[in-house]
C-alpha cells in the first residue's frame, strides 16, 4: 500500500512574523539567503512565531483528511505549503500526482469579459487546456445554471452566480490525484450547495483529499480522518471523527454577548441533568438525559417583561426554543424585581457538539428588547457516535423490519 | 458508475505519476533540476500567458472609446510639448540632423517602449498578487503574458508611427525592416532590468514609485528629446548610457538612415541576455519567499 500514499508530510514547520515592517525586512533577508543558497535556520527571529510546527501525516488515495481548528490555527498555511505556494522552513513534503485545488474560485476572472471568455481564462489559470474546456463547456454552463447569461459580462452577475461559475469551472474540469479544499463548499443557494457536495464526493473517490472547514457536519460526513490544529501544532490526529470534533469544540473560548436596552439582565443560569446539578463551567451532558435550567433574571423599572430561552449551536444558530409559559400556555409576565424560574428543557436529543443558550427578555406590550444574552452557559453533548444532523433520536424509537427479500 | 465525470480519464491514468518534493533548501542547490524545471515551466506557461494577455488586451480596449489610439497619445503629447518648447525658444536644442518633430516623436516613442518593458514584470506581478498567493501555476506565465502585451502595444505603435512619419515630412525606407531588431533589444533590456527590480518591488512599494522618477532623469541623458552633446560632462553621460545606441539606431532606421554604434548595441544585447537569464533565476528562487510576505 506504500505506493498509494499520495501526500507525505514529515515534520513540516513554517514561521510567520507578527509585524509587517519586520516581516518585509525578513523577506529581504530571506531573498538574500535564498539567492546565496544558505539553509534556513530553525531559530525564531524577534516577533516571529511558528504558524505551523512539526506537522506529520500521510494521506492515501481514497482518504480524506479533515483539518479543523480555530482561526489562526495554521490550517490555511499548511494547505498553502502543501500546494507549494510557500516553502516550509523545516521538514519535507512529498506530493505524488496531479494536484487540484478548490480554492480561490473564479481566479483570474475579469469583470468586463463575458462568462464564456472567463471560463477559458479561469481554466488556464488552473492549468487546464482550451481543448479540455471545449469538450466540457456545455457541462460547465449547465452545472453553473447560467445558460441565459453565458455571453454577459461577469460584472453584471450576482455574487452567487459568479461563485457558481467559478466552482463549476474547477469542479468539472479537474481530474486530480490530490484534492485541496478550503471552505469553498457552502457556495450559492442550498440546491447548488448539494450539487457541489455531490461533485466533491465524486472527486474524492479517486483522490487523496485534504479538507479545511469549520463546518463540522461536513467534516463528519466527508472525512475519513481528522487532524485538530491549535497554534500551529497538531493536537489530535484520529480516525474517530466524533472525538476530534468534540476536541475541537473543547478548544473554543466561549464569550457571552449582551445586547438590548439594559432594562433587564440575566443574573444566573444553572443546569441540572436527571436532577443532578452540574457545577462545571462547560459541563458535559449525555444524550437522552433530562435537562433543566434554573434562570435568575432581574427587571428594572415599572414594566412587564416576557422571556424566551433558546438552545444554539457553536455557530450561534438557534436550534430549539422553549417557550416560557404557564400551564395554560400563556407567556409568563415578569414584573420589576428579581425572578427565579425553573425551566424543564426535556431530553437531550442534540448531536454531539458544543451548545449554549440565548436568553432574551422583552417588554410584554412594546416588544422592545430589554436584554439579549448570547452564548450563556455553554455545555457539551457527548455521544459515542457523531451523526450528520443537528438532532439525534435514540432510545425512544425501535425500528421494526416488516418484510425482507433477499437479492442475489 | 456511468457518470462520465467520475474517475480520472484514460489520459491521466496512463501518465506516470509526477512526484513533487518541497523542502526548505534553496532551489539553487540543484542547478540541473532547476534549469530543467525552468524550461518545463516556461513551456507549460505558454497557453496561460497567451490567455492572460488576451484577457487584458480585450478588457482594456472593450472599455475604451479611443482604443488603440491611446498607444499613440502619450508620445504625441510629449512631442507637441517639446516642439513648442523648441520653437518658442524656451529650450534651445542643438541641431538634430532631421526635422525636430520627427526627432522627438521617434525618440519618445522608443523611450516609452523601454519604460513600459522595464515596468512590465513588476506591474504584472503586483496585479496578480491575489492569484500568486492562492494558486499554483507556472509563474513564468505572468512575465510571458506581460511580454505578449508589450509586443502587441509595440505593434500598434509601429502601425501608427509609420504614417505619422510621412505626414511630418520624413522618408522612411527599406531600413524600417531593421526596426524589429531594435524592438527586440528594447524588450530584452527592459525585461532583464525589470526582472531584477520586481522581487524587491513586490516587497516594498517604494520601488514602484521610484522607477518613474529614475526613468525621468534617465531620459534626459539619452538622446530622446535632445541631440547627443558633442563634449563635456553630459556627453560622457550620454556615452556610458546603454540605451543611447538602441535609441540612436532605432531612430535612424525609422527615418531611413544608416545605423551607427552597432557593435556597442550588440554588446549591450549580449549583456542583457545574460542579465535576463540571471533575472529569471532570481525571480524563480525568490518567488515563494515573496509570496509568504504578501497579504492576500
Amino acid at each position: 500500500m506504500e505506493e498509494d500514499v499520495l501526500i507525505k508530510v514529515e515534520g513540516v514547520s513554517k514561521k510567520f512574523c507578527r509585524d509587517l515592517k519586520t516581516s518585509l525586512r525578513y523577506g529581504m533577508a530571506d531573498v538574500r539567503d535564498e539567492v546565496l543558497g544558505r539553509p534556513r535556520t530553525m531559530e525564531l527571529r524577534p516577533k516571529e512565531f511558528w504558524a505551523i510546527n512539526g506537522i506529520d501525516f500521510q494521506v492515501r488515495r481514497g482518504e480524506c483528511l479533515g483539518l479543523i481548528g480555530h482561526n489562526g490555527a495554521g490550517k490555511t498555511t499548511l494547505l498553502k505549503t502543501l500546494n507549494g505556494l510557500i516553502k516550509p522552513d523545516a521538514g519535507r513534503i512529498e506530493i505524488h500526482g496531479q494536484v487540484g485545488a478548490l480554492i480561490a474560485l473564479g481566479a483570474g476572472f475579469n469583470p468586463i469579459l463575458t462568462a464564456r471568455e472567463n471560463i477559458y481564462i479561469n481554466a488556464s489559470v488552473l492549468g487546464l487546456s482550451k481543448k479540455r474546456v471545449d469538450e466540457r463547456i456545455d457541462e460547465i454552463i449547465a452545472f453553473a445554471e447560467i445558460e441565459d447569461f453565458i455571453d454577459m459580462p461577469v460584472q453584471h452577475f450576482s455574487s452567487g452566480m459568479t461563485v457558481r461559475l467559478g466552482f463549476a469551472v474547477a469542479a468539472i474540469l479537474i481530474e486530480p490525484d490530490i484534492l485541496f479544499l478550503d471552505e469553498v463548499l457552502a457556495v450559492g443557494d442550498i440546491n447548488f450547495t448539494v450539487k457541489c457536495l455531490n461533485r466533491v464526493r465524486e472527486l474524492m473517490r479517486t483522490s487523496a483529499v485534504v479538507f479545511v472547514s469549520h463546518n463540522m457536519p461536513l467534516i463528519t460526513s466527508f472525512c475519513t480522518r481528522v487532524m485538530v490544529m491549535d497554534h500551529g501544532r497538531c493536537v489530535l490526529d484520529t480516525e474517530e471523527i466524533g472525538v476530534a470534533v468534540n476536541h475541537y469544540f473543547g478548544l473554543a473560548k466561549n464569550s457571552v454577548q449582551i445586547s438590548g436596552s439594559g432594562d433587564a439582565s440575566v443574573l444566573d443560569l444553572h443546569l441540572s441533568a436527571n436532577g443532578v446539578a452540574l457545577e462545571n463551567d462547560t459541563p458535559t451532558i449525555l444524550q437522552e438525559q433530562e435537562l433543566t435550567a434554573t434562570v435568575r433574571i432581574r427587571i428594572e423599572k415599572e414594566q412587564l417583561g416576557e422571556m424566551s430561552i433558546t438552545v444554539a449551536d457553536a455557530t450561534l444558530t438557534a436550534l430549539l426554543v422553549i417557550p416560557v409559559v404557564d400551564e395554560n400556555g400563556t407567556p409568563i409576565s415578569l414584573g420589576p424585581g428579581e425572578h427565579e424560574l425553573q425551566i424543564p428543557l426535556g431530553p437531550v436529543e442534540l448531536n454531539a457538539g458544543l451548545y449554549s443558550f440565548v436568553i432574551a427578555v422583552r417588554n410584554a406590550s412594546t416588544k422592545v428588547n430589554l436584554c439579549r444574552h448570547q452564548g450563556v452557559h455553554p455545555f457539551r453533548v457527548h455521544a459515542d457516535r457523531v451523526h450528520w444532523a443537528k438532532f439525534v433520536r435514540t432510545g425512544v424509537t425501535t425500528v421494526k423490519e416488516l418484510e425482507r427479500t433477499t437479492v442475489k | 458508475m456511468s457518470d462520465p465525470m467520475s474517475g480520472s480519464g484514460p489520459l491521466t491514468q496512463k501518465k506516470p505519476m509526477a512526484v513533487t518534493v518541497y523542502t526548505p533548501a534553496s532551489a539553487l542547490r540543484d542547478p540541473g533540476l532547476m534549469l530543467r524545471s525552468m524550461f518545463a515551466d516556461l513551456r507549460a506557461s505558454r497557453e496561460l500567458a497567451w490567455r492572460l494577455a488576451q484577457r487584458d488586451i480585450k478588457a482594456q480596449y472593450r472599455q475604451s472609446l479611443l482604443g488603440y489610439l491611446w498607444a499613440f497619445i502619450m508620445p504625441l503629447s510629449t512631442t507637441l510639448a517639446w516642439v513648442y518648447l523648441n520653437s518658442s525658444g524656451i529650450v534651445k536644442v542643438t541641431s538634430t540632423g532631421m526635422p525636430y518633430p520627427i526627432y522627438v516623436l521617434t525618440g519618445t516613442m522608443l523611450w516609452q517602449m523601454f519604460t513600459e518593458a522595464l515596468q512590465t514584470p513588476l506591474g504584472q506581478l503586483s496585479a496578480s498578487k491575489n492569484l500568486l498567493a492562492k494558486l499554483k501555476f507556472p509563474r513564468e506565465a505572468l512575465i510571458l503574458s506581460g511580454i505578449i502585451k508589450w509586443s502587441f502595444n509595440a505593434g500598434v505603435k509601429m502601425l501608427i508611427i509609420i504614417p505619422a512619419l510621412f505626414i511630418l515630412g520624413g522618408s522612411p525606407d527599406i531600413h524600417i525592416l531593421l526596426v524589429p531588431i531594435i524592438l527586440l533589444a528594447i524588450l530584452l533590456i527592459g525585461t532583464a532590468i525589470g526582472l531584477f527590480i520586481a522581487p524587491i518591488g513586490l516587497l516594498y512599494t517604494d520601488v514602484g514609485r521610484l522607477i518613474p522618477v529614475v526613468l525621468q532623469f534617465a531620459m534626459y541623458v539619452t538622446p530622446v528629446v535632445f541631440a547627443m552633446p558633442a563634449d563635456g560632462f553630459a556627453a560622457k553621460l550620454f556615452r556610458i548610457n546603454f540605451m543611447t545606441p538602441v535609441i540612436v539606431n532605432g531612430r535612424a532606421w525609422l527615418v531611413g538612415m544608416e545605423g551607427s554604434m552597432l557593435q556597442e548595441m550588440a554588446l549591450i544585447c549580449a549583456a542583457a541576455s545574460v542579465l535576463l537569464f540571471l533575472g529569471w533565476v532570481l525571480f524563480r528562487t525568490t518567488m515563494s519567499v515573496l509570496i509568504e510576505r504578501m497579504s492576500a
